[in-house]
């Protein structure tokens, strides 16, 4: 039953981890995927200041510069950050509200296969043909020209990895509506848990335009609609407009979870109670609200006309208060406690002034006529880094070193996590800080070189130095991560020795039901309030030890995933596509298309209809069986033995 | 949290009285039902009569919305506050309904006429 | 959960749908998926709006003189009833009463079927008269907008009739009630978008 107590092969494992519906194990599938990800992105990211490091450089070509940028954006928001973030959100938030599973387990997986073989699809342009070169935006007056199949890979591959999101994301809304604990009150919600329930719901209606939008520009590139053909009565903003109703509530959907795990890291390390917890709570929520409201600023150069320029300049900037309040009560919290600078906590007081001076550029960008000279220009790409990864990367990397313990029974190095984050936060403002004077020199986003003699030579170099240090950072952190493999194991609860909510009040490694009693949640920081109480089992029980009920493993997700993934195939080689017919791009046969499309589809479909006619009512887990799991936990804590202790 | 079903036995006289209940319940959305046909035909009638294009709009999108509330309410069951976690389902939906409403402004008022 | 577990009319409890936590999930989550539905409704609605009656130089179409007023307004009328009757259905779900159950739920699909028959009509007549999905980008919209819909209405009738088959033996229990209340919410839904598209597209377009 548990993996940590019995040994297995490795097919056994694989297989495992094919039809898994454990919270836990999806969660380091995410992770890996994440990881993988984030280091693709990465690398174009790198690629590409290395071509900018001089200038006139010949080092890659124009038109692989405009692959490798619009990869690197797409990758990092949607196949990197959205991962990980998901990773925390699956390992943590069921153990912060006291679950054994989410809501819909199966959901849960199906979210995760969709999400990576969209990902995949993705990934798979570089090899057939080149990858989609309009930006990560993929403006419609520019998509619906480029020639070759780029652009359908990105429409087809964010469609079906944007599908299992939308998955995910209802699965946690409902997870965190339903499924906590007695006496889990929505007001004594842990911070992380708030935002991700926030920000699942900014998925729940964000994805869906950019689904609509998303389908409508597969039909006009691939079956000979006309929504954005200005000739047959089309209209090239309708896209803007439903990429941005969905791209700006896409920042608030990364970056709320970040700001929920820093607002888990700083009251453990600064031991004392989250400074202004309501106030935090109704920020999240104000700022996914504006969120909605705010997406053309992003367009404000478009042409709009004043009025409509005017209530999103106020509205954007009426987000710096909500963010405002979060971050004087990350300082207050802070304040006065008595702290202790772990990795994580390194990581949160480096976010706090980095986070800032995003959402400053992000306030002067929100005063319309100002955007009208920053607009294209490198200030917009310094503001967004910092704002992402200053906000999300640095948030990433200190809850890995925070959560490792829970994820993986093992920790992070301690002296080797200090030296990755100065060398990644030294590296990050070097290339980022000197770019915001690069764009109010002139110097435009988006372009594969530029002439010398501009003044821009010097902070072009300097900002690619930055770049391979915070490469260096990455490869430092994967190595600590190899590391922590041949570690000793932890083996206890509340690892920082200051947890505060109930995931701390675990001992690790968990069991596969995580609590072999549903726990009961006497206040805000349960665990806290246990141990001031000197109740060493770090929670009390809601019920008597009793059977316990849980989901059965399925490889039904992974089967529809695959068969999405063919119907693409048939998608993208549509004959009728507007690239085929002009000579660009190959596309197959009717018969073939249809049939891959068809035989795709026929295949989900039909997982679905097993799905539905076989009853899947889970499995129960006797008393005893609980019993003979926990004695072997204990067994290997105590002595490091898996195989029980007959 | 717990996976267990609690079945209990109703008495005879519960019983009788939950059916006549839900029965007077279901008359009641019948007459709903009569509504909304009702609401249907006069925002059909009212643009085959050809009233003036300014007065019709407003009015027949106003009879949509009534029609809207009534599904929601009494077919969809939301006013049943017995439902779990009522209160969140209707905040949600209404945050939906929202954001479509402002989708609407946005598309006929800041999109180019070509 | 005991499948096997049998009710009469008095053990049967009052919210059959909700009363195991599966249940209660399936009819949250499907609430939350519905208000995620009328986002994407919402975005595909606006660009209808946003392109009615744009289309090349020269278009001999507008939404004035295409649409059939008397047709949508029988398949408003069809999909109205269904929405009855699925209600029907529920209520005879909380009297324990299968075959009040199958019954009405087989109306319901045969409502759908034939509001189905008349927009397949009417797209085909659309077409037969030069009014294709690529002919501008009206009709794109156009066909996008009622076609989705088409596409919720035929994934609604595979869903109720999928239940209607797989339950028709062994009657109702706590597993499948949350499965007939969820079918019938979405079916209500997919009422609620057409009661908009009838009047936004249809009853609006003609009034030019």
């Amino acid at each position: 039953m548990s993996s940590v107590t019995q040994k297995k092969g490795f097919g056994a494992h694989v297989w495992d981890y094919l039809t898994t519906v454990d919270h836990k194990k999806i969660a380091i599938m995410y992770l890996a995927a994440g990881t993988l990800f984030f280091a693709i992105a990465g690398f174009e990211a790198l690629l590409m200041r290395i071509q900018l490091m001089f200038p006139e450089s010949t080092f890659i070509s124009a038109g692989l510069f405009n692959e490798l940028l619009t990869m690197h954006g797409t990758t990092m928001l949607f196949l990197a950050a959205t991962p990980l973030l998901f990773a925390f959100m699956n390992a943590i938030v069921p153990l912060q509200i006291g679950a054994r599973d989410v809501a819909f387990p199966f959901l849960n997986s199906l979210g995760f296969w969709l999400f990576f073989l969209g990902a995949i699809f993705l990934h798979l342009s570089f090899f057939l043909g080149g990858a989609p070169d309009a930006g990560w935006t993929s403006y419609a007056s520019l998509s619906l020209y480029s020639p070759g199949h780029g652009i359908d890979f990105y429409i087809l591959g964010l469609q079906i990895s944007g599908a299992g999101t939308l998955i995910s994301g209802i699965n946690f809304i409902v997870t965190i509506i339903t499924m906590r604990a007695p006496g889990m009150t929505f007001m004594r919600m842990p911070l992380f848990t708030w935002t991700s329930l926030v920000s699942s719901s900014l998925i729940l209606f964000a994805f869906p335009p950019l689904t609509g939008g998303l389908f409508l520009m597969l039909v006009d590139r691939m079956f000979g609609a006309n929504f954005f053909d200005h000739t047959m009565g089309g209209n090239t903003i309708i896209w803007e407009h439903l990429f941005w109703i969905f791209g700006h509530p896409e920042v608030y959907i990364l970056v709320l979870p970040a700001f929920g795990l820093f607002s888990e890291i700083i009251p453990v390390f600064a031991r004392k109670r989250l400074f202004g917890y309501s106030s935090m709570v109704f920020a999240t929520i104000l700022i996914g609200f504006l969120g909605f409201m705010v997406w053309a600023h992003h367009m404000f150069t478009v042409g709009l006309g004043s009025t409509a320029n005017a209530i999103f300049a106020v509205a954007t900037m009426a987000i710096a208060v909500p963010t405002g309040m979060k971050v004087f009560n990350w300082i207050l919290t802070i304040w006065g406690g008595s702290i202790k600078v772990t990795v994580p906590m390194l990581y949160a007081l480096g976010f706090i002034p980095s986070f800032v001076a995003g959402g400053v550029t992000g306030v002067m960008q929100a005063t319309a006529p100002l955007d009208y000279q920053l607009h294209d220009s490198y200030f917009i790409v310094a503001h967004f880094h910092y704002v992402i990864v200053g906000g999300i990367v640095t948030a990433l990397f200190g809850s890995a070193h925070f959560y490792w313990p829970i994820m993986f029974n093992r920790t992070l190095n301690h002296k080797l996590g200090v030296l990755t984050f100065w060398v990644f936060f030294i590296g990050f403002h070097l290339t980022f800080f000197l770019q915001h004077f690069l764009g109010l020199m002139g110097m435009p986003r988006r372009v594969f070189t530029y002439m010398g003699g501009q003044g821009w030579d010097l902070f072009n170099f300097i900002s690619t130095i930055g770049a391979m240090m915070m490469g260096v950072g990455v490869v430092l952190l994967v190595v600590d991560v190899l590391l922590s493999i041949k570690s000793k194991p932890v083996n206890k609860r509340d690892y920082w020795g200051d947890g505060r909510s109930l995931e701390w009040a675990i001992e690790t490694p968990l069991p596969f039901y995580n609590f072999k009693q549903t726990p009961l949640i006497r206040g805000y920081d349960p665990y806290w309030i246990e141990k001031e109480e000197g109740n060493k089992e770090g929670m009390v029980y809601a019920e008597p030890l009793g059977e316990i009920h849980m989901p059965n493993n399925s490889i039904l997700p992974l089967v529809m995933s695959i068969g999405t993934f063919i119907a693409a195939f048939g998608a993208l080689y549509s004959p009728w596509g507007d690239q085929v017919q002009a000579g660009t791009a190959t596309g197959a046969s009717p018969a073939v298309s249809l049939a891959l499309i068809i035989g795709g589809l026929g295949l989900t479909i039909a997982c679905m209809i097993i799905r539905s006619v076989k009853d899947d009512l889970g499995f129960h887990v006797t008393v005893k069986e609980i019993e003979k799991i926990e004695a072997d936990l204990a067994h290997y804590r105590a002595t490091g033995k898996k195989g029980g202790n007959k | 949290m717990s996976h267990e079903t609690h079945v209990e036995v109703r008495t005879q006289a519960q019983y009788e009285y939950d059916k006549a209940h839900s029965k007077a319940h279901m008359r009641k959305q019948v007459v709903n039902f009569a509504i909304m046909i009702f609401l249907t035909f006069v925002a059909f009638a009212s643009v085959v009569a050809g009233f003036p294009a300014t007065f019709i709009a407003p009015v027949i999108l106003l009879l949509a919305g009534i029609q809207v509330v009534l599904q929601l309410y009494a077919f969809m069951h939301l006013e049943d506050r017995s439902t779990h976690m009522v209160g969140v389902i209707e905040f949600f939906i209404w945050s939906g309904g929202f954001l479509a409403f402002t989708f609407f402004v946005a598309f006929t008022t800041i999109i180019w006429w070509g | 959960m005991d499948l096997n577990q049998k009710f009469t009319p008095q053990t049967w409890p009052k919210h059959p749908e909700q009363a195991t936590l599966e249940g209660k999930n399936k009819i949250v989550g499907l609430w939350i998926f519905l208000a995620s539905d009328t986002v994407l409704f919402a975005s595909v609605f606006a660009t209808y709006i946003a392109l009615k009656d744009h289309g090349p130089a020269g278009m001999t179409f507008a939404a004035k003189d295409l649409y059939e007023l008397p047709l949508a307004f029988i398949m408003t009328m069809l999909l109205l009833t269904s929405s009855l009757t699925s209600v029907y259905a529920m209520y005879h779900m909380k009297n324990y009463n299968y075959s009040g159950v199958r019954t009405w739920m087989g109306i319901t699909v045969l409502l759908g079927l034939g509001f189905l028959a008349l927009e397949i009509y009417e797209f085909q007549h659309y077409v037969h008269i030069g009014f294709g999905y690529t002919q501008s980008a009206f009709s794109s919209a156009f066909f996008t907008l009622v076609g989705m819909h088409g596409i919720h209405v035929i994934i609604g009738l595979i869903w109720i009739s999928g239940l209607i088959f797989r339950n028709s033996k062994r009657g109702l229990n706590l597993y499948n009630a949350p499965k007939f209340f969820a079918a019938s919410l979405y079916w209500h839904f997919i009422d609620v978008v057409w009661v908009f598209i009838f009047t936004v597209v249809y009853l609006m377009g003609v009034l030019g």
